[in-house]
Order: C-alpha cells, then sequence, then structure tokens
C-alpha cells in the first residue's frame, strides 16, 4: 500500500514533472527563477496550497460535481460537471486567500516570505491543472493528496534548481540574441531531459 | 467611424510577429507546448483560444464601466471561465477525439496568462472594437509561434505532418530514424528557445534585450 503512494509520488516528482513534463506554470518559473532566495519561497507557497486544493477540489468533485454525486441530497440524476473549471478555480482562489490570511495570523515571518508569492499562485495554471488531472486519472481522496503534494515539489524542484542555473549563468558568454529567454528555455530543456531520466522506474 | 483604419490595423497585425506574445512578450506558456506534438491539435488549440480570447476582450471591455475595479479579475476570471467551458462542450460535441488528446489543456486557457494580460492591460482601458481587434491579433500571433513549434516537433518527431507521412519510405529503409526527442518535452523547450532567438535576432523590436521583456512578462501576471 505505501509502496503505491511513493511510486505516485515519484512519478508526480521526477517522470510527470508538473513544468518539465506538462508545461503547467511556466510564467512563474520564468519569471521568479531569477533569484534562488524568491525561487525557494515560490516553490514553498506552491507546494503548500497544491497539497491543500487537491483534496479539497476531489471532494467539491465527488461530493457535488461529479454524475450522481448530489445523491446524498436526495438528486442522483443531476450532473454539473460542466461546472467544474469554474468552481474549481474559485476553490483555489479562495483557499489561497484562506491561506493567507491563516499564515499570517500564526507566522507573520513566513507571510513576509511567501506574502508576494500568494495572490500570484490563484491564476497559476500549475494548480488547475493537478486539480484537473486528478480528476481526469479517477484518483481516490489519498492518492489526490499525494499527487498535490508530490507535484508541488516536483515544482519546487525544477524552480530552485533552474534559479541556481541562471545564477551560474550570469558568469558566461551567450550569444546576444539568446540572452535571457531564449537561453532559459534551452536550459529547462536540458533540465526536462534529467528529469527524464527517471523514467522507467517502477517500485 | 472607418472599420479598417491605420491604427486598427496595427492594433491586429502587431502582435502576429514582432510583439508576438508567445516569444516576445513571454506570456501564455501553460497550455500552450502540451498541444504541440502534432499540427492537429496546435490548430484545434489555437481556434479555441482565438475564440475565448477576442470574445472575452469584447465583452470586458464592453462592460469595463460598470465592473468596480475592486473585484475586476474576479469579474474577468468568471467571463473567461464561462467562454472556455463554452469552447469545451463544443469541441466535446463536435471534435470528440481531438478534445480526449487535448484533455485538460483547453480548460487551463482560464489561467493562462495571455488571457487574463491583454483583458487586464488592453481590454479594460480601451473600447470593445479595439479591444477584438487586439484579442484577435494576439491570439493569432500565439497560434502562430504554436503552430510553428507543432511542424517541427511533428515533421521531426514522428515524420508526418497534419498526419500525412512525409518522409518517404526508402529514406527510413537507408537508415533514417525519427527523433524522439521532438516527441518528448525537451523538444518543444529547445525549439521554443531557438524561436525566440531567431524572433530577437530579426525582429524590428530589436531594442528590448530578453532580459527586459522578462520584466514586462513579469508586470503581466501578477
Amino acid at each position: 500500500m505505501f509502496e503505491h503512494y511513493l511510486d505516485l509520488a515519484i512519478k508526480a516528482i521526477f517522470v510527470e514533472n508538473i513544468i518539465l513534463g506538462f508545461f503547467l506554470g511556466i510564467c512563474p518559473f520564468l519569471a521568479i527563477s531569477k533569484k534562488v532566495s524568491s525561487s525557494i519561497g515560490m516553490g514553498l507557497a506552491v507546494t503548500f496550497v497544491m497539497t491543500t486544493t487537491s483534496p479539497i477540489n476531489w471532494m467539491v468533485n465527488n461530493f457535488l460535481l461529479k454524475e450522481g454525486a448530489l445523491s446524498w441530497l436526495g438528486f442522483p440524476e443531476i450532473d454539473l460537471s460542466y461546472l467544474s473549471y469554474i468552481i474549481f478555480i474559485a476553490v483555489i482562489a479562495a483557499t489561497v486567500q484562506l491561506i493567507e490570511m491563516i499564515i499570517d495570523r500564526f507566522s507573520p515571518t513566513l507571510h513576509q516570505q511567501l506574502g508576494i508569492f500568494l495572490p500570484l499562485i490563484a491564476v497559476n495554471c500549475a494548480i488547475l491543472g493537478v486539480s484537473l488531472f486528478l480528476i481526469e486519472r479517477d484518483y481516490t481522496l489519498a492518492e489526490s493528496t499525494v499527487y498535490g503534494f508530490g507535484s508541488g515539489i516536483g515544482w519546487f524542484l525544477a524552480i530552485t534548481s533552474m534559479a541556481a542555473m541562471r545564477h551560474k549563468l550570469r558568469y558566461s558568454n551567450v550569444p546576444a540574441g539568446l540572452r535571457g529567454l531564449g537561453i532559459t528555455m534551452i536550459l529547462t530543456g536540458l533540465l526536462s531531459m534529467s528529469f527524464m531520466a527517471f523514467s522507467g522506474i517502477d517500485l | 467611424m472607418k472599420a479598417i483604419t491605420k491604427e486598427n490595423l496595427k492594433i491586429f497585425t502587431e502582435p502576429l510577429l514582432d510583439k508576438n506574445p508567445l516569444t516576445f512578450l513571454v506570456m501564455g506558456f501553460c497550455s500552450a507546448l502540451a498541444v504541440t506534438v502534432k499540427m492537429e491539435t496546435a490548430l484545434v488549440m489555437t481556434g479555441a483560444v482565438v475564440f475565448v480570447l477576442s470574445l472575452s476582450s469584447a465583452i470586458i471591455s464592453a462592460i469595463r464601466k460598470l465592473i468596480p475595479s475592486k473585484v475586476r479579475i474576479i469579474v474577468q476570471l468568471s467571463i473567461i471561465a464561462s467562454l472556455v467551458i463554452i469552447a469545451d462542450q463544443f469541441l466535446r460535441a463536435y471534435l470528440y477525439d481531438i478534445s480526449k488528446q487535448l484533455s485538460v489543456f483547453v480548460a487551463l486557457i482560464i489561467t493562462n496568462c495571455i488571457v487574463m494580460g491583454r483583458t487586464e492591460g488592453y481590454a479594460i482601458h480601451n473600447p470593445p472594437g479595439k479591444a477584438f481587434l487586439d484579442g484577435l491579433g494576439n491570439a493569432l500571433g500565439y497560434g502562430i509561434a504554436l503552430v510553428t513549434i507543432a511542424f517541427f516537433r511533428e515533421l521531426f518527431g514522428s515524420g508526418t505532418l497534419y498526419g500525412i507521412q512525409l518522409i518517404p519510405d526508402w529514406l527510413y529503409e537507408a537508415g533514417y530514424k525519427n527523433a524522439g526527442l521532438m516527441v518528448l518535452s525537451p523538444g518543444a523547450f529547445i525549439i521554443l528557445g531557438l524561436l525566440v532567438w531567431l524572433q530577437y535576432s530579426f525582429s524590428s523590436q530589436r531594442g528590448a534585450t530578453g532580459e527586459h521583456s522578462h520584466g514586462a512578462g513579469h508586470s503581466h501576471h501578477a
């Protein structure tokens, strides 16, 4: 049982990395990976939000939206799944707001570090992507939580390693037209290749 | 007022190449690269983005004076999400196979920074006609980049274009092999990197360096 979850987590972190395998959450990945310290903050915030929104959206889908999900209220025929996009994005935005308030109340230092990143996360496609993937793949509640956490860690790893590489890049002589975005995309491609080396791991 | 003025034309054509949202403004990667393995999915995705972006720009611009500025983000998000739901339901009804291949990526247009970027950065301050043109131009520019990437990935990755085999059989017999890397995700990143290089080397917007346009991209998706 434990192995199954470990396998799922490793897949989410390395093989099917949400940035390097599915291209999700690239905008903040490019914008924030200029400094290692801020990329760690953003990575932590994304991991946090993914781990919390995944089970919430799973529950919303299974108890409110899915076909037959409302049978506990006595409406077994209602299928609201076409509303899922708009509800998921609302859940994510609300969760981000809530988390921001809770962190502010209990740990002002952490709030100061994560503060500016949290509002950005509400429109991060990686978060919505994870919620949509776990519905599409029919995960259970526990699997969804593990998948959300794993994807968050994968995002964290990718953005911090990118920031470290861009730090080193400052001292290298890049052709003029390739400076900035161009070389960053090619580096991302190389990073993606190295993450792919983990494919085939089966527990 | 004439519909085709020089100014309107410029609003429409500028984002096609010079200020291409994907390669110049560094926006809208999410949901873009994953659909570029084949031309077919890239074209359908372009259609969906054209529909959502041009209409959401026009609608938001039409009601821009009625939206209180404090809640404008959530109003914009709900309009965009509703349009995406329409596009998604349409694809499921008429192009079921492709919509299965596009999987969650049509839904992810909602959080695509280019849509919010255009509505927040342009539509909210400009009249509906111009906003519509701006949305259309940006969506098509995005589509051009998407289809270009898909062209290279499909040609070198599977030897076909739009599902039709282009690399002749005798070449395979002579030892030619499809580059598997192109089908995998690193191929998309590397091709996009090379396209950006081309863009910065030849574009008339030469003055903007890579680092500078990063800053511009950053301010948009806040």
